[in-house]
């Protein structure tokens, strides 16, 4: 039934820890009380990325935007807005710079500069119900690709739209596709990767909590054009409302025959299983995830065999992960040439960034590829909290590097962050001030890798650690300059040898705080006086071999 | 790959683990179509009923899946979601994502040890809270964050912390 109030709230994991499912409840039972049941009804969404905010509450249509509603503003919201149609001015967003209230979401600094693909219906629809996903275009791209489109002409779509992946190693999607489809086997598998492992990430959890179904509309399109009929989803014990919005989708899409034998007609059938994850870093890798579909240990296997050739029980598989997914059915839907319009020459389409650390405005935000990071943290972030300085920001989490002032200004794609000594990763975003010890953010992510670190091969299993320990030695004020020698030797010794990605990006944190904050290192070193011992100069040599390869 | 054997399933020795939960845990397993490759979803399972997985528990799942006893092991001991310590009344989980980390989490943890007297993974004496320390719990904009339970606590200062744990007293 149609009402003329709709009450958005968010339900994402950040709004819910601050009560926005009492702001839900009492909502209801105020309208109920005022007999508004058939004016105005209160839809629990997604995450709307503004999680400093939270909990958000959106009035539609007449696009009102307030932000940190408590249980006790309901009554307001009710009788003043609903009711009697007038903004209640105190919860609106007041723009600091400036001191003025904004009322509209599309003018508030914070999404200016956003340019929302992959979280597209996050924040405005229900993603408990199917119909609403289906209202706002949702399964469209399936029928399209299932009724109009060869399985080669999908391939070539989504290679032509430039979309890599968003998981981290940024690999071309479509090349993944076509190498899949390729192999001559009667099953193959498509599996969606949303172990999401990076501390301080969170867009995946989020678009899975807000607009599943998105994922596993891309999942379809994805099994047919591979040619598989089984899709398997992997994600994080951990994430438990996700799941359940998950099985709630994937119930609502069986029912709906969008999931199931011969799907719109055609001969195409498909489902999907969910696996869960418990808790392992290294099972973001995708050999890894497989054998941890498998029942086994999450342990990385050697590649080739790539898992498009050789994957789940042996059988060609294609794994990409959520935000991945959640780019293709725009991709089918608006065309390759829409999606390749975004973005930088190498990089197209969209990035979700998870902004958390020490800026004003922490959430999660999705901004074209090519935008830079002083527009990410000063404009959308608001700056620095607390009128500290700027010190730097590490993007890819542990195996990404930390990027400093001098490059606020560089486009950001895959290929500049790697130019710069950092990487995209997952898209995780943790901004540091003047007040951060970077030997000691370097240390706290050796120690995340250390534990993380399967064990498998020697380089990662013992260089991690004994990395650990040398910058622990240092942080306690006990190291010298040999140890820093060691550290740097060991760095590039685990980076060249180690087997899976886990290992050869586990070094980034300290090579690039060696490089961008030698001094801070130096004020932990005892004899600086002697900066330039024996040691210093074979661990020179090493690292030139080392990097040479 | 392997099947569930019909042979000896294995009797629990120590008798303090609840028998309608392993009969439970019998029947979940059987009603599964293959148990091939399910072995994390058995753990999971396994976990739920007991609160955590004891050596009789891993034998019990060995046994029925015909699988060696190590082989369960190396999987309960690779994962941090499987725990093989029983775990306190409520768990207190300290987000040491780097988003709290550098929100000053770790000052979090280091006044809970030393107002729980215990250390990470370990259980009060009390037997009412246990302390962990976990990745992320993907509310970044509230760091930094402690979970008790299902709870979360956002932008948690170390003054509150006797406040929220007297709620749990």
């Amino acid at each position: 039934m149609a009402t003329r109030s709709n009450i958005l709230v968010c339900g994402g994991t950040g709004c819910l820890a601050s009560e926005s499912d009492k702001v839900i409840k009492n909502l209801e039972l105020i309208i109920k009380a005022r007999g508004y049941e058939n004016e105005a009804r209160v839809i629990r969404t997604g995450c709307f990325g503004f999680c400093e905010k939270g909990p958000i509450v959106k009035i539609e249509p007449d696009n009102v935007f307030y932000v940190m509603v408590g249980p006790k503003d309901a009554k307001d919201i009710v009788d003043e807005h609903i009711i009697k149609g007038r903004t209640v001015d105190r919860l609106l967003y007041r723009e600091p710079k400036a001191n003025e209230i904004i009322n509209r979401q599309e003018d508030m600094p914070f999404y200016k500069k956003q340019l929302r693909v992959a979280l597209r219906n996050c924040g405005l629809i229900n993603p408990e119900d199917i119909l609403e996903y289906i209202a706002f275009g949702g399964y469209e791209a399936l029928g399209k690709a299932l009724t109009s489109m060869t399985r080669d002409q999908v391939v070539d779509e989504v290679k032509r739209s430039g979309l890599r992946g968003r998981g981290g190693g940024g690999f071309p999607t479509g090349i993944k596709w076509e190498v899949t489809k390729k192999q001559d086997d009667n099953e193959k598998f498509i599996i969606c990767n949303a172990d999401e492992g990076d501390p301080g990430a969170f867009m995946d959890r989020s678009i899975l909590e807000g607009d599943p179904h998105s994922v596993i509309e891309a999942m379809a399109i994805g099994g047919y054009a591979i040619g598989a009929s089984k899709g398997i989803i992997y994600i994080r014990a951990e994430y438990p409302l996700a799941i359940s919005r998950l099985n709630t989708a994937l119930n609502q899409a069986r029912e709906q025959g969008l999931l199931g034998k011969n799907i719109f007609g055609s001969d195409f059938s498909f489902d999907i299983n969910i696996k869960y994850g418990a808790g392992a870093f290294v099972c973001g890798e995708e050999t890894a995830l497989i054998n941890s579909c498998t029942g086994k240990r999450g342990e990385p296997n050697y590649k080739p065999p790539y898992p498009a050739e050789k994957g789940y029980w042996g059988h060609p598989t294609c794994v990409n992960n959520v935000e991945t997914f959640a780019n293709i059915p725009q991709i089918i839907t608006r065309g390759a040439d829409w999606f390749a319009s975004i973005g930088t020459e190498k990089s197209k389409g969209t990035k979700v960034f998870a902004l958390a650390g020490k800026v004003k405005n922490v959430g999660l935000v999705e901004v074209p590829m090519g935008i830079t990071f002083r527009e990410i943290i000063f404009d959308i972030g608001g700056g620095i909290q607390g009128g500290r300085k700027f010190k730097a920001v590490q993007t890819g989490g542990p195996s990404g590097g930390v990027i400093t002032e001098q490059y606020l200004d560089t486009p950001i794609d895959y290929d500049s962050l790697i130019s710069i000594g950092s990487m995209m990763g997952s898209g995780g975003m943790i901004v540091m001030d003047e007040t951060d010890n970077m030997v000691k953010i370097a240390k706290f992510y050796l120690e995340f890798t250390m534990d993380e670190s399967c064990g498998r091969c020697t380089p990662c299993r013992i260089g991690t650690k004994r990395m650990y320990e040398i910058l622990d030695k240092i942080t306690s004020g006990k190291g010298t300059m040999a140890d820093i020698d060691a550290l740097k030797q060991l760095a590039y010794m685990v980076k060249g040898s180690s087997l899976c990605g886990l290992g050869q990006t586990a070094p980034n944190p300290v090579i690039s705080t060696l490089k961008h904050f030698w001094e801070e290192y130096m004020a932990f070193i005892k004899d600086v006086d002697n900066p330039r011992g024996e040691g210093r100069h074979i661990a020179k040599n090493k690292i030139k071999f080392a990097t040479e390869k | 790959m392997t099947k569930p054997h019909e042979i000896d399933v294995y009797e629990p020795v120590e008798g303090e683990l609840p028998k309608e939960k392993f009969d439970e845990l019998e029947a979940f397993i059987n009603s599964l179509e293959s148990t091939d490759g399910a072995l994390i979803e058995i753990l999971h399972k396994a976990q739920n009923l007991f609160g955590y997985l004891p050596r009789d528990v891993q034998l019990f799942v060995a046994r029925k899946l015909g699988i060696p006893g190590a082989e369960v092991f190396g999987v309960v001991s690779f994962y941090s979601y499987f725990t093989t310590e029983p775990r306190g009344k409520h768990t207190i989980s300290v987000c040491m994502g780097t988003a709290c980390f550098v929100r000053g989490s770790d000052k979090i943890l280091e006044k809970l040890k030393e107002k729980l007297q215990v250390q990470v993974n370990e259980i009060t004496e009390d037997g009412l809270f246990t302390l962990k320390d976990i990745r992320c719990v993907g509310a970044c904009g509230l760091a930094p964050v402690i979970m008790i339970d299902d709870k979360v606590y956002g932008r948690v200062k170390e003054e509150e912390l006797d406040g929220i744990l007297d709620t749990y007293r």
